[in-house]
């Protein structure tokens, strides 16, 4: 794709030593070190919501007080929540993934305002620290799930104010980092690059970018107005006031619908990366994903709606959610057939990052077809806040960008580390990963359907063998996860040497060193062709 | 919203702008939630909302309207003057835009007084006492126009910086990028004013 030839190689940015000890990554503005203390970060917290996760499904192995109460429960699930969607998949791929790779996939040097890279960085950890803060200072965990639906998050006791300041100051970090990508895409691309011949992971973060941009705000104001209520007794959602709870549940879904979609698009990014690399064809459709991926940008503003069809509302506004929601499904169903085109006669290779890809594909076509079943108005009447809607999102959220994360990781790992992954443990890690998710959430389709209720510690009798084969699952998943981890961080201390582009990749990042030089590329790439041209 | 590429060797003055213009996106829905809550509540309680804008004080209101528009000319030519180079000419329109400022926060002020003198605050049993609509018309005005006055003491922080870098010539007449974007942001300031001018007093 590009004609940069290195002859004498630039010291690597993990090299290049600015500053004394740690101050090289708390003060760098290098776009890679800065993806990477996110992703350290974002390990950290992963873990810590993880081992929640795993406690609650230890709970509900059996009937019954197992091994928490039902206010510690309540506590655990919001916890989850709060970690594994505010400070994980919403920041997730865009701030590990994004600021590493998009300066290097647009033959940039950097992103277009470097500082403000890293103050999005120190407002992202500012931001996990408050909303951390919340389960250990003395007023008790929070208990009112991530959602902080009214009237519960201003009725309670527990440490509700530093829970959503913390939310709030994540949104901002959230806002600089897609305002940044925005402008870097529009300023920073190489020579000969034209919008058209940007990779597709580029244009699902400027997708992203722009929701990041415009859909954080509202969220943002809307927990300052629960701060507001919670301080200054002001009724923006008390009956008791005047207000209006169901009013929080439609600002608060105006702002997280649209960021499921800031998780999913970076997703599909990726892994229309890594398909067509694996299968060394041209993408299936190019301009057909791009605009898959700006509509479902737009349309998914206009369907939050759908969160809400048991709480109250017109007929008229129920049938129009419903409605939009079924249309934003269609370039969703674009990318699937988009990405199995491209494998059709392709020279697949079985690498760790394809079977993640391909999997991927498989769990988010489940994901996003129970999400039909919900989006269909008699049949959430139904399933409605039951284990299905568990299962549905984290199907999504967890398989879907979970599935990506991990896949980008490894395709992108002796590119970040200049080191190799051992590959059978990858994929030893992968297959208990993909089969012990599958047992993980599969049951909780089936125990939905059943009738059992999210967010209960205890249950009755009936949902009893369903909950054991998913709690089995969860063990089986998290060993996996284990052998991931320890893969990874055993192959970026020791693992064999990578060469530039171990995959044939045809992208930018693939034509300059493994790890990259501080500026990227030694000669500036000058861009000729599209991002897939296979031969 | 200044820091350029380190890296490049080519200042692109589009970057900073394009940036802030950005920014700019995102605090207009900031407030638009806001809005959104007062468009909801005016239809609600629609009488109640007209009563309770007869309490706040037109005069006050408007003179703080006017000393806001006037300081968006007096921006203006700071804009303008450091754009030819004048260096001097546009701090001195920066210090009458900050006084300007502070003006207008002093009048808030004793707005705001009279109000919570009167029991007219959120979470006062006198206002609570007038009903569902009067609560929410007092709470969202002290909500919002308390939100665009944390708005102006930040504007008027960035207006000091601007006067130490004009000082120290990191803003120039080739690099006037930063005092383009306080001006930009003085000015979403002054919209947002003119729309919570309008919605608070002068619709009653």
């Amino acid at each position: 794709m590009s004609e940069s030839i290195h002859e004498t190689k630039e010291p690597s940015y993990l090299e290049v030593k600015s500053h004394k000890g740690i101050w090289n990554w708390l003060l760098t503005t290098d776009h890679k070190r800065i993806g990477l203390m996110y992703l350290y970060a974002m390990i950290t917290f992963f873990g810590v919501g993880v081992i929640l996760g795993l406690m609650m499904k230890l709970e509900l192995i059996a009937p019954g007080k197992t091994i928490m109460s039902a206010q510690t429960y309540n506590s655990f699930f919001t916890l989850h929540g709060i970690i594994m969607i505010f400070l994980i998949v919403v920041p997730g791929l865009p701030a590990v993934f994004g600021n590493f790779f998009l300066p290097i996939l647009i033959g940039a040097k950097d992103v277009a305002f470097p500082k403000l890279n890293l103050l999005s960085w120190y407002v992202y950890m500012l931001g996990a620290v408050v909303a951390l803060s919340s389960q250990f200072l003395s007023g008790g965990a929070p208990d009112t799930g991530w959602t902080f639906y009214a009237p519960y998050s201003f009725k309670t006791s527990t440490n509700m104010l530093p829970a959503v300041l913390g939310a709030f100051i994540l949104g901002f970090s959230s806002i600089l980092t897609g305002l940044n990508f925005i402008v870097t895409m529009h300023r920073l691309r190489a020579k000969g690059m034209t919008w058209m011949k940007m990779p597709l992971f580029p244009w699902a973060l400027y997708g992203t970018a722009w929701i990041q941009l415009l859909a954080t705000p509202i969220v943002g104001i809307t927990l300052l107005m629960v701060v507001a209520e919670r301080t200054l007794q002001i009724g923006f959602f008390d009956p008791a006031l005047g207000g209006d709870p169901i009013l929080y549940q439609h600002l608060f879904w105006i702002y997280s619908h649209p960021a499921v979609y800031i998780m999913i698009l970076p997703a599909m990014g990726v892994v229309s990366e890594i398909l067509p690399t694996f299968a060394q064809k041209t993408i299936f459709g190019y301009k057909a994903i791009v605009i898959s991926t700006i509509a479902i940008a737009f349309v998914g503003y206009f369907v939050w709606g759908h969160h809400m069809f048991t709480s109250g509302m017109s007929g008229v506004a129920l049938y129009i959610f419903s409605l939009l929601t079924f249309l934003v499904a269609i370039p969703s169903a674009i990318k699937v057939f988009n990405w199995i085109a491209t494998l059709y006669r392709g020279s697949i290779r079985l690498e760790t990052p394809f079977y993640w890809a391909a999997s991927f594909i498989f769990v988010f076509m489940i994901g996003g077809l129970s999400g039909l079943v919900l989006g269909s108005l008699a049949t959430d009447v139904y399933v409605h806040d039951t284990h299905f809607v568990v299962a549905h999102f984290h199907y999504i959220v967890f398989g879907g960008v979970g599935f990506a994360f991990i896949g980008a990781m490894h395709y992108w790992f002796p590119k970040m580390y200049g080191r190799m992954y051992d590959a059978s443990w990858a994929n030893i890690g992968w297959l208990f990963f993909f089969i012990g998710f599958n047992f993980l959430y599969m049951p909780m389709f089936y125990l939905g359907i059943l009738g059992m209720p999210r967010r209960y510690f205890d249950y009755v009798d009936k949902f009893h063998n369903g909950n054991i084969v998913s709690t089995i699952g969860s063990w089986v998943m998290v060993f996996g996860l284990v052998v991931i981890v320890a893969n990874l961080i055993k192959s970026a201390r020791s693992g064999p040497l990578a060469d530039d582009n171990p995959w044939n990749g045809k992208t930018l990042e693939w034509a300059t060193s493994s790890p990259p030089p501080l500026e990227n590329f030694e000669i500036e790439p000058v861009v000729t062709e599209g991002p897939y041209e296979y031969k | 919203m200044t820091n350029t590429s380190a890296h490049s060797e080519h200042y692109d003055a589009q970057i900073p702008k394009m940036g802030m213009w950005l920014f700019i996106f995102t605090e207009m829905l900031l407030f638009g939630g806001l809005f959104i809550v007062y468009s909801i509540y005016r239809y609600i309680y629609g009488d109640a909302f007209h009563l309770a804008a007869q309490e706040l004080n037109l005069t006050i209101g408007t003179i703080n309207s006017m000393i806001l528009l006037f300081s968006s000319t007096t921006v203006a030519i700071a804009i303008s003057s450091i754009q030819r180079g004048n260096k001097k000419l546009s701090a001195i329109f920066i210090i009458i835009t900050m006084v300007l400022g502070i003006a207008f926060l002093v009048n808030k002020y004793f707005e705001w007084q009279v109000k919570i003198g009167h029991g007219l605050y959120p979470g006062s049993t006198v206002l609570a006492g007038f009903g569902h609509g009067d609560t929410l018309f007092f709470g969202l005005y002290f909500a919002m126009t308390g939100l665009h006055a944390l708005h102006m003491i930040i504007g008027l922080v960035i207006w000091g910086y601007a006067l130490v870098f004009i000082q120290t010539g990191k803003t120039t007449q080739d690099r006037p990028a930063f005092i383009e974007n306080s001006g930009l942001y003085w000015h979403l300031i002054d919209v947002i004013w003119i729309f919570l001018f309008s919605l608070f007093y002068l619709i009653t």
